[in-house]
């Protein structure tokens, strides 16, 4: 069997060729689809969440409005920036190992790594803001403007609770009374309505930590693999110069990006 | 990299089975024939585990009354157990881990997977589910069913679900690795002149299952995500009260678990097309139908999931549809049948071991198709719903279809796989015993369920008691001729390899390359030239008159 990757020297920036394929066409070739359908199977696991987001959504539209009333849009504009800025330095991180230039290849890694940590970090903030306000789902979880809220002035919560229907639609009204409002029926509120737009307003705070949180998941494996990447392209310890393999790190990134830009309209933006 | 790379470059060929006997070389190797033989004495330990749960439970309804197990609790946990057991780490790994690794790259004429580490990546994975696994059963089990159905496993179960959910999440990616890979591999591994339309079936099978492993699992593992997070936070996505949806969670879960239903059993028609035509000497009828039905299955699979919710209070109009597209599924289905029995017609047919189990198979999964339209059917699933006449039907297809056809892979690639021949008497008294064991085991069952007798409860009325019996009786024989095969495949590595490269006269690239394959699999580039299956009855009819003509003179 012929082997012709062992003949050419190592710092050609040819790759190497592993003993079952024949050449490096195929070799490549076989990677690139490989993580394509890893690719397609991330789809189908991000798409069941966001299929029953919307589903819920669509079921009890005034109590998801209200809640992502919560998520502050224009932080979330400026991280889908820096996220979006990672994924170019991505993209010239995997163009510069195609122009053999081994610098810009870690340089541009730990710049993405930078923004992709600073994107993290943006995150973590809202997710602090959050929780402060009580908003993480579970035993903790208060809908603001309810009796239980410690934030609420008490005044305003006696006055939300006193005044059935006509007073509370001012601007200023919690998303307690909201809520209460939403759920009356003949100029009665239905407990049972009520309770249950309670729960779908803190379904709305399940789905987003629990959509965020897993994209942060993948951005945290990301980094990792990134960072790791950069270190392995400076000891030169891939063959060539990392083509294949950067790319295929390059083809996750930019899925994880993407995640993103649609998860944030649909978290963030959708009135 | 380039280390292991060359290090299998530098010996000669060797057989793949004495290449390095140290218990390090097989649990480091990156040969798809050893990772293939690692999968199959891993689901064999599980197809034991499954099938003693199965025994203790045919056991406790010999009798009207509970009496063998302290508590209906413990029966739903053993019920639960063999479920999970069984599908998870038996029946979805057993025919494309075990066979389809070791066959897929020898039968397109290629020197491995694409991707070997992940290979055996996806074989570790695997084993740490397992764990998992057997932990769980060391702790008791879990009561929720196999199913997992909201709200019981999310809020009432005292049982262990979140660590059955776990266990079940991470097999789920050690099969969308090995999903990943055949994929991949058929797609870009294929030797010269080997194209899409002279890929063996074996091949474009397990590419269906492939698809659905891929694109399937995923939504699987959301869904367990989801009940264990509402089991830890009790967050209310499935509790009505705090505005969630138990249904949702059944949508979720079938998304994924009727598919699954295929990723079991296309494999199980992967190897019955391979059977078929070697024995009937025929090149097989309609290829061409065959091969696309598989891939019509796999996508037909995931637009019926709603026939599991007839009864779960969804719209009409759904269980409409949902029952219109279950019935499309048996046409790819019945494509199959049709063709296999075409191939039959006019062939010079032996019955050697592997094809009593493949014949074996085209009945029994013929009862199980058939009652899958009936329980399809929107009125007549209402009757049959969680009785005994699911659990017959599923069993038909599922132990009756894709056990059997492993079963008779096994026989047929045995000789490939470990170069020795078992005994050809055994080996058709097991075939036999599995076939009538099977259907003295479950056909009283679809009986049961049509009278009305419920599944999932370990006590029923006494009149039950006659059929019950028979099917306790029918698990008996089922389970000697199960364990026949493991006894005479054990002793047969005792003996000398003499199965010599083709015991059975086969096509196909696999057969002409030494039993046991080399770790090289081929010595020389390979070329196809020709379309699979080309066999000639003529032939064997003029073999078998000179053999006669022989053995008078």
């Amino acid at each position: 069997m012929s082997m012709p990757s062992t003949i050419t020297p190592p710092d050609s920036g040819r790759q190497d060729l592993l003993h079952h394929f024949d050449d490096l066409e195929q070799q490549h070739l076989s990677s690139s689809l490989g993580m394509w359908f890893f690719l397609a199977s991330e789809v189908m696991f991000f798409s069941g969440l966001i299929a029953s987001y919307m589903l819920y959504r669509f079921w009890s539209p005034e109590a998801f409005h209200l809640a992502s009333a919560h998520m502050d849009k224009w932080v979330g504009l400026a991280n889908t920036g820096v996220l979006l800025t990672s994924s170019l330095t991505m993209a010239l991180a995997v163009r510069c190992t195609q122009v053999g230039d081994r610098k810009g290849i870690v340089r541009n890694l730990l710049l993405t790594a930078l923004f992709a940590v600073a994107f993290l970090g943006v995150k973590a903030y809202e997710y602090r803001v959050e929780i402060n306000h009580n908003l993480f789902p579970g035993p903790n979880f208060i809908v603001p403007g309810s009796p239980r809220d410690p934030h609420a002035s008490p005044g305003h919560a006696e006055a939300g609770a006193s005044d059935h229907g006509e007073g509370g639609h001012g601007g200023g009204a919690s998303d307690y009374e909201r809520l209460r409002q939403a759920s009356m029926v003949d100029g009665q509120v239905d407990e049972q309505e009520f309770s249950r737009n309670q729960g779908h307003f803190q379904l709305m705070f399940v789905f987003y930590f629990f959509i965020t949180g897993i994209h942060a998941f993948h951005m945290i494996i990301g980094v990792v693999l990134i960072l790791l990447f950069a270190v392995l392209a400076q000891m030169r310890w891939f063959s060539g110069y990392g083509q294949t393999q950067i790319e295929m790190l390059g083809l996750y990134w930019h899925f994880v990006d993407l995640v993103w830009v649609f998860v944030y309209p649909l978290l963030y933006l959708v009135e | 990299m380039n280390a292991s790379a060359s290090a299998r470059l530098d010996g000669p060929p060797e057989d793949y089975l004495t290449a390095g006997s140290t218990v390090k070389s097989w649990l480091l190797t990156s040969d798809h024939k050893r990772i293939g033989v690692l999968y199959l004495i891993s689901v064999t330990a599980f197809f034991i585990v499954g099938g003693i749960l199965a025994g203790l439970m045919r056991l406790e309804l010999m009798t009207p009354k509970g009496d063998l197990f302290a508590s209906a609790d413990t029966y739903n946990r053993m019920f639960t157990m063999h479920g999970v057991v069984m599908i998870f780490f038996f029946l979805v790994p057993a025919i494309p881990a075990a066979l389809g690794n070791f066959l897929l790259p020898l039968m397109i004429g290629a020197r491995d997977l694409a991707f070997p580490k992940i290979n055996l990546l996806s074989w570790y994975i695997y084993i740490i589910g397992a764990a998992m696994g057997l932990y769980l059963l060391a702790q008791g089990g879990v009561d929720t069913g196999w199913t997992f159905y909201t709200p019981f496993s999310s809020m009432y179960s005292n049982t262990r679900v979140v660590t059955a959910a776990l266990a079940v999440f991470i097999t789920g990616f050690s099969s969308i690795l090995t999903g990943l890979n055949f994929l991949v591999t058929v797609h870009t591994m294929r030797a010269p002149g080997m194209t899409w339309f002279r890929m063996p079936l074996f091949v474009w099978s397990n590419y269906a299952t492939a698809l659905v492993m891929v694109l399937g699992t995923p939504v699987l593992a959301i869904s367990v995500v989801l009940v264990g997070l509402e089991r830890f936070f009790g967050f209310g996505i499935f509790d009505p009260k705090l505005g969630g949806d138990p249904i949702l969670f059944q949508h979720l879960f079938w998304f994924y678990s009727h598919p699954a239903v295929y990723i079991m059993v296309l494999p199980g028609f992967a190897v019955i097309s391979e059977i078929i035509p070697c024995f009937a000497r025929r090149p097989i009828f309609g290829y061409s139908f065959i091969a696309f039905s598989s891939v019509a299955i796999a996508v037909f699979g995931f637009l019926v999931w709603g026939h599991h919710m007839f009864v779960s209070g969804q719209s009409m109009y759904a269980g409409a549809v949902f029952s219109i597209l279950s019935f499309l599924v048996a046409i790819p289905s019945a494509i199959k049948v049709f063709n296999w029995t075409a191939t039959l017609y006019k062939g010079s047919i032996r019955f050697d071991t592997p094809m009593l189990y493949a014949l074996g198979f085209i009945g029994l999964f013929l009862v199980g198709g058939l009652t899958g339209l009936m329980v399809a059917s929107l009125a007549l699933d209402v009757h049959v719903h969680d009785t005994y006449f699911i659990v017959a039907h599923f069993h038909y297809i599922m132990v009756g279809g894709t056990v059997t056809a492993y079963m008779g892979g096994l026989h047929f690639w045995w000789p490939k796989i470990s170069g020795r021949m078992y005994p050809e008497l055994w080996g058709k008294l097991s075939a036999l015993l599995v076939f009538v064991g099977f259907n003295l085991t479950f056909f009283p069952q679809f009986i049961l369920g049509y009278l009305g007798m419920p599944r999932r409860y370990f006590e029923y009325r006494p009149e039950y008691q006659v059929l019950n019996v028979m099917s306790t009786a029918g698990a008996t024989i089922l389970a000697v001729g199960m364990l026949m095969p493991m006894v005479y495949f054990l002793l047969s590595l005792r003996g000398p390899k003499n199965a010599g490269p083709n015991p059975w006269g086969a096509t196909g690239l696999e057969w002409q390359i030494e039993s046991p394959p080399t770790t090289h699999n081929f010595h020389a580039p390979v070329v196809v030239t020709c379309d699979p299956y080309l066999y000639s009855p003529e032939e064997a009819e003029r073999e078998y008159v000179h053999a006669q003509h022989d053995h008078a003179s």
